[in-house]
């Protein structure tokens, strides 16, 4: 007996559902195995992180307040993977539009009408976003820079901007030294559904519906698919792939720049330390997760952020050490990262016969010679 | 011509049967191959021949059947215990590294290598083969700097230089030219001589002519037949691998040119390697004609069909279509002046495999009204336009949703003949088009060829298959070192002649040639 991996001919719908939900089984046992031998109970553990991040109302408010910008640079990141842009800038886009967001909300609230403050907020959050995503896409479209390196350093210098913005110029002065900025005036922050679920969740699934739309319906979606699947077709086709790439990354960038405006203007209601805690990172994992598709990652968005913040919980309620519920959190995505395998590929268990005893040549290159 | 019927075969395959979902793709079937013999293994697309071969060397496993090397039942279950064995495969898809060199792809892939390997023994290893068979290539050059002839010959070295006994050959000419199908013939003869038997792979009834010592006939996955070659004649051997006579003649309206449709003068361009390809190309289409042009590959007729079809800039020239100046024009700007394209590489340029047979038929009809609205497109209407191609091109597939890689060679091209022929606004650029299909195929493609022409199009047909160029075509056009070094009618062409064009002579009127 021998168990083979082989390709599977065609991919069924089922195996597309049915394969993260046995991963997420194997990673729930790979996990206990981990807490087992950490001597703690994992059913325990389990339930504690499960209460954590799903029971009651102000425990699923904080992870849907988590997956909100995971959904936003998710579907961002998606958007670029499918034209085989590799945008790993999502958390650099992010600080940018929550720089922007913020530009706009302390220095120009009070001389805009103030209706219009918050859509200027976040229109401002998204451009930023835009622009910063743009640059690494001009560069590939039409000088053929790698963009996975040019989106990574743009991480940096946009992370080390606003943190040298909260620490020194934008600094609250009445903040007793505390690095951040000051609140926001109320016209701009964004409207709270319940506990600090803010508006964000409803624009985040609207935008997953429009990106949808827009990458299955539409003439410039069906471009992206073409230059996805096959470069050299979509050239064939006359399609214009440098300019692509850049509207693309116009989008994705502005995606990603919505999480930061939201995050600023819906959850901290000022810049602050905080904002980049990797969530533009993730969205890689969420776009792959979801295998690219908007309403995937919307599920998977949410999904990861019951792992973090379940993982979070379990600290507090616990009493385990931060470094365990981060192993934990890499334990639960390993498995169901490794299991995408299985949608493409399946095992199967064939009977051996005789074991091939003929020739064994001595090595070839002595033969050779 | 080797004694058969007494000697024990090298490789014996007994019923072997191989289904895939919905395909019987090799029914019982038998095969034997004898040392020093070249087994050719004939059958038309879809036949079963690579199926079986795939089988051999590891790719597949046989649901029924057993395999024999020297009269001992073996089980190979991976392409690793076909090398053991001594088998190797050379597929068409050639399996190399191009940024590395042939010495390294040569040992890629070896066990028991040090952890650095000594090249400099490899290549003189390598040198020692070449020799030894007559194939030529130099050990330290980059993949990338050798034509596709000498990259099969690499495949080839590979094959020996591990030490394979049974060489199997997937239709091997496919991307040869004429004086490398001849060389290939020549390194065959060698190899059978000294002792190695080859299994090559082929649909071609003129190929197994000159190829091979015995044939095995292929038809819907059941061997038809088991011929001594000498005792066969190509009319047999097509009866047996498509089940009908089959018409090798055309039926041709004479030609009624137009209007010129394509004008180019003075054309210059690059290749990929940055070296001249076309130094001076000037030609006239007309409506309503077929103008072939003939050459040995790498002359330049890649780069005048990507110029032409605005994949290539052009450093000199110019080219006009419908009397408009669309010299070094995008390709988008192309099609909106009317040129349609079959390209030379129909996977990987001319079809999305992942995509659906519809998707790939509206890859450039999508932009027009008849499928989208504004921004929209209107899958209801691409469903119907596919599912009308499907119907008027005759295109084998499951429905317009199946992924267009499940599709056979031939259905792959009259998936693309269909989106491009209906497209068509005047003038169609055809490279190779029935390179690798079938007989039945082929002659489908060269009706559609015709008809096109008919319709008043002009259509740019390059083809390495002289007769394919004289059958099809009004006017052939010689092209040599990215010249055109002659235009004579296809009426007044024989083969002689243009192969002494296609070497860079040129025939003079009292028959002396430089």
């Amino acid at each position: 007996m021998r168990v083979v991996i082989e390709k599977r001919e065609a991919i069924s719908r089922s195996a597309r559902l049915l394969v993260p939900i046995i991963s997420f089984v194997f990673a729930l046992i790979f996990g206990a195995i981990l807490l087992l031998a950490s001597g703690v109970n994992p059913l325990v553990t389990y339930a504690a992180m499960a209460r954590g991040a799903l029971g009651g109302r102000h425990a699923l408010g904080e992870t849907l307040v988590k997956a909100i910008p995971l959904m936003f640079t998710g579907l961002g990141v998606s958007l670029a993977f499918r034209m085989l842009f590799w945008n790993i800038g999502a958390e650099g886009q992010l600080a940018m539009g929550g720089l922007a967001a913020t530009g706009v909300a302390l220095f120009l609230a009070g001389r805009l009408p103030s209706w219009s403050v918050l859509p200027a907020v976040i229109v401002a959050g998204m451009v930023a976003g835009a622009v910063w995503g743009a640059i690494p896409a001009l560069l590939r479209a039409y000088l053929k820079v790698n963009e996975t390196i040019t989106t990574l350093m743009m991480n940096y210098i946009a992370i080390l901007w606003i943190s040298h913005l909260y620490h020194g110029p934008w600094r609250d002065p009445g903040g007793y030294g505390f690095p951040g900025t000051a609140q926001f005036p109320p016209e701009a922050w964004l409207p709270r559904l319940f506990d600090r679920v803010h508006l964000g969740i409803l624009l985040a699934v609207v935008a997953a519906a429009i990106l949808w739309f827009v990458i299955q319906r539409t003439k410039w979606g069906f471009e992206i698919r073409v230059t996805g699947e096959n470069p050299q077709a979509a050239r064939y086709a006359g399609i214009d792939i440098a300019r692509n790439i850049v509207l693309v990354m116009l989008l994705s960038g502005a995606l990603c720049g919505l999480a930061g405006a939201c995050e600023v203007s819906g959850v901290m209601r000022r810049l602050q330390q905080g904002l980049t805690v990797g969530y533009g990172y993730t969205a890689i994992i969420v776009a792959w997760m979801g295998q690219l598709n908007p309403l995937g990652v919307l599920l998977v968005a949410f999904l990861l952020a019951v792992i973090l913040v379940g993982g979070d919980q379990i600290q507090l309620a616990m009493g385990l050490p931060a470094a365990m519920a981060f192993v934990l959190q890499g334990a639960l995505l390993f498995p169901m990262l490794g299991g995408a395998l299985f949608t493409e590929y399946r095992l199967r268990i064939v009977r051996t016969g005789a074991r091939v005893t003929a020739v064994t040549t001595s090595s070839a290159v002595e033969e050779a010679e | 011509m080797s004694e058969t019927s007494t000697r024990q075969p090298v490789l014996r395959m007994v019923g072997i049967t191989k289904r895939f979902p919905g395909v019987l793709a090799n029914d019982h079937v038998t095969l034997d191959l004898y040392e020093g013999e070249v087994l050719a293994l004939l059958g038309e697309n879809g036949a079963g021949k690579s199926t079986l071969m795939n089988v051999l060397c590891g790719l597949y496993r046989p649901d029924e059947g057993a395999i024999y090397v020297d009269g001992r039942p073996i089980e190979i279950r991976s392409p690793r215990d076909a090398y053991d064995l001594g088998i190797g495969m050379v597929h068409q898809n050639f399996m190399l590294v191009e940024t590395m060199t042939v010495a390294e792809n040569v040992v890629l892939g070896l066990r028991g290598l040090p952890f650095r390997p000594d090249f400099s023994d490899v290549s003189e290893g390598l040198r020692d083969i070449s020799a030894r068979y007559g194939l030529e290539v130099d050990p330290d050059a980059y993949i990338w700097q050798l034509s596709v002839g000498e990259q099969q010959r690499v495949e080839i070295l590979k094959l020996l230089y591990r030490g394979a006994d049974i060489l199997i050959l997937d239709e091997p000419t496919a991307v040869l030219t004429p004086q490398e199908v001849d060389d290939l013939v020549r390194v065959l003869r060698r190899m059978v001589a000294e002792g190695k038997s080859i299994v090559f792979i082929t649909h071609k009834m003129n190929e197994v002519m000159v190829f091979s010592d015995r044939v095995t006939v292929l038809r819907q996955g059941r061997v038809t037949a088991t011929l001594p070659t000498s005792g066969t004649s190509p009319q047999e051997l097509a009866r047996l691998m498509v089940g009908r006579e089959v018409l090798f003649r055309l039926e041709k309206e004479p030609c009624r040119p137009g209007p010129p449709v394509l004008e180019v003068e003075g054309l210059e361009a690059l290749n990929d390697k940055n070296l001249p390809a076309l130094r001076g190309v000037s030609l006239t289409l007309r409506a309503g004609e077929i103008v072939g042009i003939a050459g040995v590959a790498g002359n330049g007729q890649r780069e005048l069909a990507e110029v032409v079809t605005g994949l290539r800039t052009a450093v000199a020239g110019e080219v006009r279509v419908n009397e408009t100046c669309v010299t070094n024009c995008s390709p988008l700007e192309m099609i909106r002046v009317g040129v349609s394209h079959v390209p030379e590489d129909r996977v990987g340029v001319g079809l999305v495999g992942s995509m659906a047979v519809s998707d790939n038929l509206a890859l450039k009809g999508y932009r027009g009204p008849e499928l989208s609205r504004g921004p929209v497109l209107l899958p209801s209407a691409v469903q119907r336009f596919a599912h009308d191609l499907i119907e008027s091109f005759d295109i084998a597939t499951p429905g317009p949703e199946t992924r267009v890689k499940f599709l056979s060679g031939g259905n792959l091209q009259k998936t693309i003949l269909a989106r491009e022929l209906t497209a068509c606004g005047g003038l169609l650029v055809a490279v190779h088009p029935t390179r690798g299909l079938d007989v039945g195929a082929t002659e489908a493609v060269r009706k559609l060829l015709l008809e096109q022409r008919n319709q008043g199009n002009a259509v740019l047909l390059i083809s390495e298959d002289l007769e394919e160029l004289m059958a099809v075509s009004d006017r052939i056009a010689v092209m040599f070192e990215g010249q055109i070094v002659d235009v004579v009618p296809a009426a007044d062409a024989d083969v002689a002649a243009l192969g002494l064009m296609m070497a860079g002579g040129r025939p003079e009127p009292g028959g002396v040639a430089q």
